[in-house]
């Protein structure tokens, strides 16, 4: 097939030289690969600063009193951890960046459906990050609101909360056209043979996700506007000094906030499933009821917001529905461990480090899910409720969940994105300290949070010091473990050892049929799918009724 | 169905019942893990076996976690229920959350920063904001709510034993929203009344002046 310019994809798409030069060629490229390692690059920052003000924040609480900031400065500082690691590090984390970059090729196309939406999108992310950062030095000083931006507060605030409402606005449209064009591309741009269910399961998991983000985010992004205009012209919608209601501010805001929450989590479990087959050399188990308990997440996930309100005085009938159906969305993630640990079951298990994120990843998510469980049940919410208990549950969920997801699938990817190999030995060594680390950091925050710790608190009371004291070490631990395995695998970009080979961990979706680094166009001919994914056909097969015979 | 008779021992109970289902899973599914991990290392194991799944597997432990979740959903329910269902004789005292303090108004007219209760009498608590959100929280005796500028909330305990215990705001609330600490101290009846004595004469003295 030679229906394109000669050369195009003789070479990767690192040195594929298009209309423009050099930075140009790249923050005007309409490649998906290009936008997805320009995602990287933004995203790694942001998360760099705030992981900045997630340690300031943890040293200043490190004894009762005043230690290294005032009041005022830390909730800015908390304010700005949440808004710029959930908008700008762990929504975009893996649709953005290894969404844009893999499904294209995991499912045979050359690019996404609407390449121009995509490049727009990107800058759309761009702005709204820089805008939250400029907020920080406007005068009035950053936001002190919380990254919930809670009505009448942030409408009483005298900080910069317009800069800030709006640079989640504009990251929601950035998010918006992420997932119109994931949601198209899966379903035109599939290729010869690639039926649904020989679909990738981490495609499954983006698809999903791209029905939260462009169905679920326009509500965060009227809402946010209503809070700008309450502060600018007083509309009196929801604050109450103008009749306006509050409550309704809570809902709207976790109806959009709440399915956020599977945006997050879903592409990280999607990678999961995609590492656990290719480091066990066998094919996936249950892959119907792994794909289908996306969907259910996603479904389910919408109609579950109004746990995060327990407290704030609903009526029983409410507190009933929405109190069952968290537990009962707890059920297909359920599903999903269960199936990931079953995957195991006679493999031929290779523990190199996407696979050790992957393991952790189990681990650690099932703890953020069990104690999401505890505050599911309506008198044990009332006692732990804005508690320190939930700082450690969503931080398990998020960062020891997806956060732990993005490491993995940088392990995973990062061979076939840049054509170079990472050292093992740094990789492991930062896994450990991650994982030790995290544990250490967040664990007693369960503690000190079920004996009454409330959160967001700036100073607290003297019995409270020990376990503030472990989780501050914790940070350092987790910090460390950070920068070895950034800088390796930085220094791989720089020096690491070049390599072509295209499977470089055995895996048997489209990415590792592709050259390494891929092409512009992603392959030579577009590839026929026959199979469904992850089959090992060479390994022996037992069938269900054989399973049966075993147990 | 609860093993225990009051209101804090419930939450414990429910707590407990789910922080030990969930220990025991975690350890199931960890174990497991650990143990597929050495035993089917690539090393010993060099040829993996593919199995495709298993319905009755998938069916098995779908509806076992759902029965676990439905009791964990009952025993927060029945909790919930009776905090949420004040007895008719109890003492009722109006509070208010402003930035950054608490202020107890009582049925005889007087008012205090911090919050004098009978032991074994239910209080119920009627919430109000003058400002922004705060949260009305007593760790010792397992009970938040939100108190609103907008709307009366209330909340209601019936406390034990005599003693000291904080009472925090949990709901951020801005510069001094981690200072928004007062006490609730519990009296034995006598003492409640002849606390309530003086406090009335008090008010009372000070109208005159």
């Amino acid at each position: 097939m030679t229906a394109h310019p000669t050369g195009v994809n003789d070479v990767s798409y690192l040195e594929y030289k298009g209309k423009h030069k050099g930075l140009m060629s790249w923050i005007f490229s309409t490649d998906h690969k290009r936008i997805g390692v320009l995602y990287l690059i933004s995203m790694l920052t942001f998360f760099a600063v705030g992981v900045t003000f997630g340690f300031l924040m943890r040293l200043e609480l490190i004894a009762p009193g005043p230690t290294i900031m005032d009041p005022q400065t830390y909730n800015s500082i908390f304010t700005l951890h949440g808004v710029i690691m959930i908008f700008l590090f762990i929504i975009p984390g893996l649709p953005a960046v290894f969404g844009n970059f893999f499904l294209p090729i995991m499912i045979g196309a050359k690019d996404v459906s609407f390449p121009r939406l995509n490049l727009l999108s990107w800058w759309l992310f761009l702005i709204g990050g820089l805008l939250a950062i400029v907020s920080v030095f406007l005068p009035g000083g950053p936001a002190d609101t919380g990254w919930t931006f809670y009505i009448p507060y942030s409408v009483r605030s005298g900080t910069n909360v317009m800069p800030a409402l709006m640079a989640a606005f504009i990251l929601g449209f950035s998010s918006i056209l992420t997932g119109l064009n994931f949601v198209t591309t899966v379903h035109r741009l599939r290729t010869k043979g690639m039926g649904w269910f020989k679909l990738p399961l981490f495609i499954w998991s983006l698809y999903s996700t791209a029905w939260i983000q462009v169905l679920a985010t326009p509500i965060i992004g009227i809402t946010l506007l209503l809070v700008v205009f309450e502060r600018w012209m007083g509309f009196g919608i929801f604050d109450p000094a103008l009749g306006g209601d509050p409550v309704l501010y809570q809902h709207l805001f976790w109806i959009y906030s709440h399915p956020a929450v599977y945006i997050m989590i879903l592409p990280a479990m999607g990678v999961i499933s995609e590492i656990i087959p290719v480091f066990a050399r066998r094919t996936i188990f249950g892959y119907k009821f792994i794909a289908f308990s996306s969907v259910a997440i996603a479904l389910l996930g919408s109609l579950v917001w109004a746990h995060h309100m327990f407290t704030v005085g609903m009526s029983g009938t409410a507190m009933f529905i929405f109190s069952l159906l968290t537990f009962i969305v707890a059920i297909p993630s359920a599903i999903k461990v269960f199936n990931w640990v079953a995957t195991l079951y006679k493999g031929s298990i290779y523990t190199d480090p996407p696979m050790l994120y992957a393991l952790a990843f189990i681990f650690l998510f099932s703890i953020g899910g069990f104690t999401g469980l505890m505050q599911g049940a309506l008198s044990v919410n009332l006692h732990i409720h804005d508690t320190s208990f939930i700082v450690a549950h969503f931080h398990y969920v998020m960062f020891g969940g997806t956060g732990f997801g993005i490491f993995a699938a940088m392990h995973y990817w990062w061979p076939k994105m840049f054509g170079r190999k990472y050292k093992m030995r740094p990789a492991k060594v930062a896994f450990w300290l991650l994982f030790v680390g995290f544990n250490v950091l967040y664990f007693p925050m369960f503690v000190m949070g079920w004996l009454g710790m409330p959160r967001r608190y700036y100073d607290y009371l003297p019995e409270y010091t020990p376990y503030h004291r472990l989780s501050t070490i914790g940070s350092w631990i987790l910090i460390t473990g950070l920068i070895i395995m950034f800088y390796n695998l930085y220094s791989a970009l720089r020096k690491g050892e070049k390599t072509t080979e295209e499977n470089i961990w055995g895996g048997e979706t489209l990415e590792w049929r592709a050259k390494t680094p891929p092409p512009l166009e992603n392959f030579e001919d577009l590839p026929e799918v026959s199979e469904a994914p992850y089959e090992y056909k060479e390994n022996d097969l037992v069938n269900e009724k054989e399973l049966e015979e075993v147990h | 169905m609860f093993p225990s008779s009051t209101y804090i021992e419930k939450v414990d109970f429910a707590f407990l019942f789910i922080t030990a289902i969930s220990a025991a899973l975690l350890l199931l599914v960890t174990v497991l893990m650990i143990y597929f991990v050495f035993k089917y290392n690539h090393k010993k194991n060099k040829k993996a076996v593919n199995i495709h799944g298993s319905v009755p597997l998938e069916i098995f432990w779908t509806v076992v976690p759902i029965i676990l979740v439905l009791g964990m959903f009952y025993f927060g329910w029945m909790g919930y229920s009776e905090a949420s269902n004040p007895p008719a004789n109890s003492m009722e005292v109006k509070v208010t959350g402003q930035m950054w303090k608490w202020t107890f108004d009582y049925p005889e007219g007087f008012s205090t920063d911090t919050l004098y209760v009978p032991q074994g009498v239910p209080v119920k608590l009627n919430l109000n904001s003058a400002d922004v959100n705060h949260s009305f929280y007593i760790p010792a005796f397992r009970i938040k709510r939100d108190v609103l500028p907008n709307r009366e909330n209330f909340l209601w305990f019936n406390a034990e034993k005599t003693g000291s215990f904080d009472v925090a705001c949990a709901e951020y609330c801005g510069l001094r929203h981690s200072y928004m600490y007062t006490k609730v101290i519990v009296l034995t009846d006598s003492d409640y009344e002849s606390w309530k004595k003086q406090k009335i004469e008090k008010s009372s003295a000070g109208q005159a002046i």
